[in-house]
């Protein structure tokens, strides 16, 4: 404790104060280039907005992009930080999606969404941020409940409690006496939703930015501990129990909000789509992007929705040249190219792409002195 | 008459039909230091386990400063297979989990190396500070913290200067040579300001050379932090030089206790680890 600046009375002083300031100036002055890189990146996406037509598939892919780099961040805080394996992730994603839809669709709107349910029985709607932290309080809560008894189950017995709970969520969801809630297993839709691609960038790069910090903070490495070995963290007076508790509930909070976004995104809702197979992307996501690196799964999760949404499509198009027709093109051949590309990844970048590094200013830069030095001594020599 | 600071009360361990520890009442003093010795499966890691709650120990209780802080008795399945002696009056269950001990001041360290091998030397001591903070995981991540964040990491920082580990300080754990990599666990749990600290078998492994040192730095950390040290440990040398105190378990049962001269006489000791001769 800095006694120096406190009072007899233990009041923090106006010389506290500026060093609190001083400090901030301090943060901002050493990280000024990250601080610009990502005005720029906001800058480069509003201009491509005004440039390209708003049906171009680059933003279909920055968009989803950005929602699956959220999910994907969260689950490897789970998996990657603090070594629970967990394929919960597409159940949080559906109470956050619903969560967020059932309170924002106007009131106008519910008669004709809630037509088999008499309108429903909410009777109010909420602002949309409001809407986006209940998304995740609501995936939080179920998940805390949840982890109560399954986060004392280890690696894939854990796994099969997971993944068995968002199967059951997503029947649960769908069954017809929750009709005046859920809708049944019919469509939510005409909540509101975002247009630009800037939107869902932001409220990832939020989320992103709080999990980095929690990673970074005293916590994070409690639950990297807890990852490398239970028993010596236990006796480092880690309470086990408490903290994989704690990675659960956040990691699902940030899944409830992933979900809603990807919500806004689709702009309809139904449950069905949550499958376990929504649990398996964003695992391989994880994994391809490397467990235990944040910019791993987020540079992951755009080539993830490139490949599949974008760049490999044309394998699914029968073509022509001249009279040739190139064989193998048909549709559901880009699945073929898909699982192949990720076997190869999978084989040969056994660490995904980043392993467990992390991409930071500070190390690019560092990269280019190197490379710059070593061309000196090379011109020397 | 020294003061108590760790006392055992008639400790038995049963797994199934196998008791690993029978009857063990053991006392250690404030600013001792005491040797648990004893041949290979004599009980000696699973006492350590009782006292710092990585099992429940199937009867009896342990006092740390005068508080009780595990205690249990035979219950369900147990009850019929018990094999050990049971006193009429049930003890109170008190069964915390590790972490709990740890905070109450007893660390220790494994007789495999148990470093969080991804994390940096810095890091594990860290990982030690965690516990005593009031931060919560709102003021951590905001850090709000940053006040006890930056004590922790100074006094972080001095302890592995002390331990001459800050040159390493940047290295992941499990790049350290060995024996540094035994010096870290020790500054590890020194980390979390134990009273009480256990060793389990803190010189496997090392030349004579290294053991040599290795007692003397157990002294040195003692008389600076104020510590009392329970270890076990094989090499005899380090044991008759440091040890105040010497408890001898054979199968579970203590079969000696005294001085490192009163136990060296002890025959039940000489035939427990030589054996006995056939016609004897």
């Amino acid at each position: 404790m800095n006694e120096k600046n406190r009072n007899l009375n233990g009041v923090i002083t106006p010389q506290n104060k500026i060093n609190i300031f001083n400090s901030v100036i301090s943060f901002v002055r050493k990280n000024w280039i990250g601080f610009a890189l990502i005005a720029a990146l906001f800058a480069i996406i509003f201009i491509l907005e005004q440039i390209l037509p708003a049906s171009s598939m680059l933003f279909v892919v920055l968009k989803k992009g950005a929602i699956y780099a959220l999910v994907a961040v969260s689950m490897n805080l789970l998996n990657g930080f603090t070594g629970l394996f967990s394929l919960g992730q597409a159940g949080f994603m559906l109470i956050g999606s619903y969560t967020y839809a059932i309170f924002t669709i106007p009131l106008e709107a519910r008669d004709a969404v809630y037509q088999y349910f008499d309108g429903g029985i909410i009777n109010f709607t909420v602002p949309v941020p409001v809407a986006l932290i209940m998304a995740g309080l609501a995936a939080a809560i179920f998940a805390y409940l949840i982890g109560l008894p399954v986060l004392r189950l280890k690696s894939d017995y854990l796994a099969i409690a997971t993944l068995g709970f968002a199967e059951i969520i997503r029947a649960v969801f769908q069954w017809d006496k929750l009709g005046p809630v859920t809708n049944g297993s019919n469509l939510l839709k005409r909540f509101p939703s975002f247009t630009s691609t800037l939107y869902p960038f932001f409220v990832s790069g939020i989320c992103i930015t709080i999990i980095v910090l929690l990673i970074n903070s005293s916590y994070g490495r409690a639950f990297k501990a807890i990852r490398d070995d239970e028993i010596a963290a236990e006796a480092m007076g880690i309470n086990l129990a408490k903290h994989k508790q704690l990675s659960f509930t956040i990691s699902s909070f940030f899944a409830g909000v992933g979900g809603a976004l990807l919500a806004m995104y689709q702009t309809t809702v139904q449950a069905a789509a949550f499958k376990s197979a929504m649990t398996y992307e964003i695992l391989l996501i994880v994994v391809i992007g490397g467990i235990g690196s944040v910019t791993g799964s987020i540079l992951s999760s755009f080539l993830f929705i490139a490949s599949s949404e974008w760049w490999l499509r044309f394998l699914d198009d029968e073509t022509y040249i001249g009279s040739f027709k190139v064989p193998l093109l048909a549709s559901g051949f880009r699945k073929v190219v898909f699982s192949i590309i990720i076997m190869i990844v999978v084989l040969f970048y056994r660490q995904g792409i980043m392993g467990a590094r992390e991409i930071s200013i500070d190390a690019i830069l560092r990269f280019f002195r190197k490379l710059f030095a070593k061309d000196n001594r090379e011109e020397a020599a | 008459m020294a003061e108590n600071i760790l006392h055992t009360e008639k400790i038995t361990m049963q797994f199934g039909g196998v008791v690993a520890l029978y009857n063990l009442t053991i006392d250690v003093n404030k600013g001792e230091i005491v040797a648990l010795i004893g041949p290979n499966g004599a009980g000696k890691t699973t006492a350590f386990n009782c006292i710092t709650g990585v099992y429940e120990p199937t009867y009896g209780s342990v006092t740390f400063c005068g508080e009780t802080i595990v205690s249990n008795h035979p219950q369900g399945k147990m009850k019929k297979m018990y094999m050990g002696e049971q006193d009429e009056e049930k003890l109170k269950v008190i069964r915390p989990t590790p972490d709990k001990i740890t905070k109450l001041g007893i660390a220790r360290t494994f007789q495999n190396i148990r470093l969080f091998n991804s994390l940096t030397v810095f890091e594990n001591v860290l990982v030690a500070k965690h516990m005593r903070a009031k931060q919560n995981v709102l003021t951590a991540t905001l850090r709000l913290n940053w006040r006890e964040e930056k004590r922790a990491r100074e006094e972080s920082l001095a302890l592995l200067e002390e331990q001459g580990l800050l040159q390493y300080k940047d290295e992941l754990a499990s790049n350290l040579p060995y024996g540094l990599q035994r010096r870290l666990e020790i500054s590890r749990a020194l980390a979390t300001e134990p009273k009480l600290l256990l060793l389990d078998e803190p010189a496997a492994g090392m030349n004579p050379q290294e053991t040599q040192e290795l007692a003397e730095f157990i002294v040195k950390i003692k008389d600076k932090y104020d510590l009392t040290v329970l270890m076990i440990e094989h090499h005899m040398d380090l044991v008759m030089k440091i040890s105040d105190r010497i408890y001898v378990l054979d199968f579970g049962k203590l079969i000696a206790h005294g001085t490192p001269v009163e136990v060296q006489k002890n025959q039940r000791v000489i035939d427990a680890y030589l054996g006995v001769a056939e016609d004897a």
